[in-house]
């Protein structure tokens, strides 16, 4: 799978993090975590800078996330006027870790609350488009 | 001592549509910098153009701008980081000169976002993002400082209405700047009922998109004081990169990039918060201009909100912080916006700041951030 299935507009085609998407296909979210000195990375990235090296391995995100901040969007940029109003977010894992990506559509904004649990969930997206969304825990 | 001087600023009427070309456009601003110098373009040893790439269709734009202002064969180069470019290119300056390499070099910044409509423009903004990660979501701009907004409110109970302030008071100086986009006052309801953008922030949170030019000509100690009697010397810089990626922000309350790039120049300066008598910062929304007084210093983390609740950043009060409209009232043609802050301080230095002079101003600062907090310029002035 290229990296070009990523999302509503994806602006790269080719990425060593591939197999990211191949995980979400299997229903998994998961990010690296370098095998030297166990630094975890989100976004993914096969290469270590701390350590100059590219032993990096696969761990699953663990679903236990809270909501640091989030946006309702309600002006697209072109590619997504169509999707207006989406909401964006935020979500914290501890030690550091954070993920951005899109709550899920249903969620009324007056249920959004920052603080509150949420979960990291696979999507898939019209035009065999792939994602993750978070939901209320 | 300082021996970096700034000698002379321009920058050309900013607005939504020029109807010239940008190197026309920036003729404007260099033509206000070199009036009344002892100069001529034979004088200039380099010149660093400055902007965001992608709003025009020229490339390496630098080539051109030294060619029209004929300023051909010294050397000349592009500068770029996003919305703060300007500032970029005059620490760019700064060294050349500081290194002796150069005696006086022209630092032009411009945009010309008229080209695109406003969908595109919010793309090419968008992709100023991580788009590998977090474009394909459809950040943008206006949503990635919402971000920030929405975390201030959550942590510290700031309001909507606390951060339309902030626009009435940009908007009211913005009427008396003849080279504001924007020159219209602007009441708490025109502000809360205006539309919604990214949630918490609306149409008047936000500046517009323009058209402009800047120029800053800098210059060595010792030549400066036969350019002009009144050089405005360069007292502190600091400068600071955070993530590109929002999920990398450390603080989703504060700029770090603003709060090093300040640490850096109060240091250089020897100065802090409390010495600066007027201030330019970066409000390309409200809430910019909010966290701007907290990682500057003007006000601790979370009591920002007391700064304009009190008209302490109006031109009479105890910080005035954007006294010729912001960027709310000016717009925002990105490469030009530091120059023209620049600008502005230059010019409330030497008491040239006509209707929004504020009295005895001897010290004063430029905020200037790039992107959603990625990159941060804090320059100090002292007259």
């Amino acid at each position: 799978m290229g990296f070009d299935s990523f999302g509503t507009v994806s602006f790269t085609t080719e990425a060593k993090t591939e197999e990211f998407l191949d995980y979400l296909e299997q229903g998994k979210v998961m990010t690296t975590r370098c095998r030297k000195c166990g630094a975890t990375y989100f976004p993914p990235k096969m290469d270590c800078p701390g350590c100059i090296d590219s032993e990096v391995e696969w761990v699953e995100i663990k679903n236990d996330g809270k909501l640091v901040t989030y946006t309702v969007v309600h002006y697209g940029p072109s590619g997504f006027e169509d999707e207006a109003p989406y909401t964006l977010a935020i979500g914290d894992y501890g030690d550091g870790l954070r993920i951005f990506g899109r709550m899920n559509k249903e969620i009324a904004e007056e249920d959004i609350k920052p603080g509150m649990a949420i979960k990291i969930v696979p999507v898939k997206l019209p035009d065999d488009k792939i994602a993750y969304e978070f939901q209320k825990a | 001592m300082e021996d970096v001087a700034i000698v002379g600023v321009g920058q050309s009427v900013f607005s939504r549509k020029c109807g010239v070309s940008i190197r026309e456009l920036c003729f404007d601003a260099y033509k206000e910098a070199m009036e009344g110098l002892d100069i001529t373009n034979k004088d200039i040893d380099a010149s660093i153009t400055c902007s965001a790439p992608e709003y025009d269709k020229q490339r390496t734009p630098s080539g051109l701008i030294s060619e029209y202002l004929e300023l051909t064969p010294k050397p000349a180069f592009y500068v770029e980081s996003v919305c703060s470019s300007s500032t970029t290119g005059l620490r760019v300056a700064w060294s050349l000169i500081k290194s002796g390499l150069h005696k006086v070099v022209a630092v032009i910044g411009f945009q010309k976002m008229s080209e695109l409509t406003s969908r595109e423009a919010a793309e090419r903004m968008g992709r100023g993002a991580d788009i590998m990660w977090e474009s394909p979501f459809g950040i943008t701009m206006p949503s990635g400082y919402a971000l920030f907004a929405r975390a201030h409110m959550a942590e510290y109970g700031t309001t909507e209405e606390q951060l339309a302030k902030i626009r009435i008071k940009n908007a009211g100086y913005g009427a008396k700047n003849p080279k504001a986009t924007y020159r219209k006052e602007l009441t708490m309801e025109d502000i809360m009922t205006s539309a919604i953008i990214a949630t918490p922030l609306k149409l008047y949170d936000a500046c517009a998109n323009a058209d402009g030019s800047s120029c800053i000509l800098i210059a060595a100690a010792d030549v400066a004081r036969n350019i002009t009697e009144t050089p405005v010397w360069i007292a502190g810089m600091g400068a600071a990169t955070d993530t590109m990626t929002m999920s990398g922000r450390k603080s989703l309350t504060g700029l770090m990039c603003a709060q090093d790039a300040a640490r850096q120049a109060y240091e250089m300066a020897g100065l802090g918060p409390q010495d600066i008598d007027v201030a330019e910062v970066h409000d390309c929304f409200t809430i910019s201009e909010l966290l701007a007084y907290e990682d500057l210093g003007f006000a601790r983390p979370g009591e920002g909100v007391r700064l304009i609740e009190e008209k302490q950043t109006y031109a009479d009060g105890s910080i005035p912080v954007n006294v010729d409209g912001g960027l709310l009232s000016k717009g925002h043609p990105i490469g030009a916006t530091g120059g023209s802050q620049v600008r502005t301080i230059f010019r409330q230095l030497r008491g040239e700041a006509e209707e929004a002079q504020v009295k005895d101003a001897e010290i004063g600062l430029v905020h200037n951030i790039g992107g959603v907090g990625q990159y941060g310029n804090v320059v100090i002035l002292r007259r």
